[in-house]
């Protein structure tokens, strides 16, 4: 019994074969003839594969450079470079990625710290493939101190130092100059207004969470704000989009009622949360300005396309406007909706001018030293660029490359 | 004590933060992933603060009938509806096809939308003020504008053509010039204070300096 069905599943199997068999010689000879070349394709491998650790990494990157196939000279026949790797111990290579033809470079950013890697490069043309040796191995690996940056240290020392000498020289007594800002000295008389007019104030910190500068900014402003509003025994409401912004708003405006003497005045509704949607929110804090009619509006933080939304319907209620935020795209909103407008680094030095305190003001003189570096800088850069293009001088060219890259990253 | 250890915590991470930028070594090169994870921990957690201040600020305006104390109703009913829905659909409530998804897609979005699209009225109004020429300043504005306005749509160059002006002067290469030379110098001188401001800010919070966000002077 069980030896008959062996003997049809046998016959089954070889009919089943003879099937396909006959069905794939049909169409597809499987030896070619060796008189047709046109579909044949064997490339000339890419030579001298060389993979080597990237430095001042995390030791996740490795370089790869190769010399191209010699069939790779732009006519089309090479389509593509195949990149393979292996763990060292590995006995197959695995395909990672490919770059079109003419490349001879590629950058692998998914290697780990540590392991040791080989790589191949298969150029590959229409049916054919000419694979290159194995690269030497190589072992990615971290390094402790990315001297690439070594720019941006020296900048950034010269700058932060600059900002300590002068809170030191503050410290010292010595009289500093402060340019006036215009939208900040209206700030009392703003919260003035309200208080005369008997209507509450509104202080939006923008719309991002604390862990964005200019929220932190925000309330800074928000502490120096409410400690005057405190003292006026105005009502003010700081609607805001983000939880923790809400929390740290309570402490700012408690911490500012207590400091005016005021702490019986301070109600931690005060600071209401509403949604953390941007035109939720919008749509909120509208309705609140059309509704209560607020005297004055802050405007103080990250904001983004609901920026002219809300100046705006400040604006058609008549009430002073101060704005302020770090996104250059919505400045000219504020500009056009608001009657004062902090524009950019205004909105970070703001607590440091309401304070009027010395050393917070001697951080704002610091900040001219950079910004005299960078102006000496664009303009020694602008004038060796021009010299060295018109006239093809070298060494000029040389010092606007340098000046060029005095403030790169990367 | 109650300020001296979140300044205490700000200077040590901000000097961290400060040095992790330089070594890509571990564990500095995880130390940002880390923080900005326990960041989003906090914030998750945070939200319930959140939504309980919304409920408990809405319910008390409706209990004491303050004025438009209807909106409340409003708001508590929403907040309760989106949040049974989600929590009844489990862990796929965002899928496509959804009870939630439809309320999204139905009637967050069109909200949303709506409120996106009064930009451009109040884009009209502010423009309008903006560009009345009552002094020198709102007068180079105004023309400044027109000419990039009119050098963003096909009738200006038309116009240009008709005219046989020179190809140097067509309204889109003037525009261009204005967007290319004029506003990003003007973008560029901005973004460098505000780079400074950020780091002399950065300064401040990280030594202590800056307390008043913490009611300090």
């Amino acid at each position: 019994m069980r030896n008959s069905r062996v003997k049809v599943n046998g016959l089954f199997f070889v009919l089943i074969s003879v099937f396909f068999y006959s069905g794939l010689s049909a169409e597809e000879p499987l030896i070619p003839n060796p008189e047709d070349t046109t579909k044949i394709c064997i490339p000339r491998p890419p030579t001298n594969v060389l993979a080597t650790d990237a430095v001042y990494d995390k030791g996740n990157v490795v370089n790869l450079n190769w010399v191209p196939s010699p069939d790779d000279n732009g006519d089309g026949k090479i389509l593509q470079y195949q990149i393979l790797r292996r763990l060292e111990n590995d006995s197959v290579f695995a395909l990672i990625d490919s770059v079109i033809a003419g490349t001879a470079f590629y950058k692998d950013e998914t290697v780990e710290s540590g392991q040791t890697y080989q790589y191949m490069v298969v150029a590959i043309c229409d049916g054919g493939s000419g694979p290159s040796e194995p690269s030497p191995p190589v072992t990615p690996d971290m390094e402790w101190l990315n001297f690439a940056l070594s720019n941006i240290f020296v900048i950034g020392l010269l700058i932060c130092g600059s900002v300590i000498y002068f809170i030191g020289k503050a410290k010292s007594g010595r009289p500093l100059f402060i340019r006036k800002i215009a939208g900040l000295e209206a700030v009392d008389e703003a919260i003035g207004r309200a208080t005369e007019m008997g209507r509450p104030i509104l202080y939006v910190p923008g719309i991002q969470d604390m862990d964005d500068v200019q929220t932190i900014a925000g309330l800074t402003i928000l502490g120096r704000v409410a400690r005057v509003v405190a003292d006026y025994d105005t009502k003010i409401k700081v609607p805001v989009s983000r939880s923790l912004v809400m929390t740290a708003s309570r402490e700012t405006l408690k911490a500012a009622y207590m400091a005016a003497g005021r702490p019986d005045a301070f109600n931690e509704n005060m600071a209401q949360y509403i949604t953390d949607e941007q035109f939720g929110y919008v749509a909120a804090v509208d309705g609140m300005i059309i509704r209560e009619r607020p005297a004055t509006t802050f405007f103080l933080g990250a904001f983004f396309a609901e920026s002219l939304i809300l100046a705006e319907t400040g604006n058609s209620i008549g009430a002073i406007q101060i704005g302020g935020t770090a996104n250059p795209a919505q400045l000219p909103f504020f500009v056009a909706a608001c009657d004062f407008t902090l524009i950019g680094e205004e909105l970070f030095a703001a607590s440091a001018y309401l304070s009027g305190e010395p050393r917070q003001l001697g951080s704002l003189k610091g900040q001219d030293v950079g910004k005299a570096l960078a102006m000496i800088a664009i303009v020694l850069g602008a004038i060796t660029t021009t010299i060295g293009q018109a006239w093809n001088f070298e060494f000029i060219s040389a010092i606007a490359d340098l000046l060029n890259s005095l403030f790169r990253t990367n | 004590m109650r300020r001296e250890i979140p300044l205490l915590i700000t200077g040590i991470v901000g000097v961290v933060f400060v040095i992790q930028y330089f070594i890509p070594h571990y564990p500095f090169n995880q130390l940002n992933n880390w923080f900005s994870d326990w960041f989003s921990i906090i914030a998750a957690c945070a939200i319930w603060l959140g939504a309980l201040n919304l409920l408990k600020v809405s319910a008390n305006k409706i209990y004491r009938k303050r004025e438009d104390w209807g909106f409340s109703i409003v708001i508590i009913v929403c907040f309760l509806i989106i949040t049974i829905i989600g929590f009844a659909e489990g862990e796929g409530f965002r899928n496509i096809g959804t009870k939630f998804d439809w309320l999204y897609q139905y009637v967050y979005t069109p909200l949303s939308s709506t409120m996106f699209a009064l930009l451009a009225f109040f884009v009209a109004s502010a423009s309008y003020r903006a560009f009345r020429a009552r002094n020198f300043d709102a007068t180079l504005l105004l023309v400044a504008a027109f000419l990039v306005m009119i050098g963003r749509v096909p009738v200006g160059d038309a116009i240009a053509m008709k005219l046989h002006l020179p190809l140097s002067i067509y309204p889109s290469e003037i525009s261009s010039w204005i967007m290319n030379v004029f506003n990003t110098a003007g973008q560029r001188a901005i973004m460098i204070g505000i780079a400074l401001g950020i780091v002399s800010t950065s300064l401040r919070v990280i030594l202590g300096i800056e307390r008043a966000h913490l009611g300090g002077d």
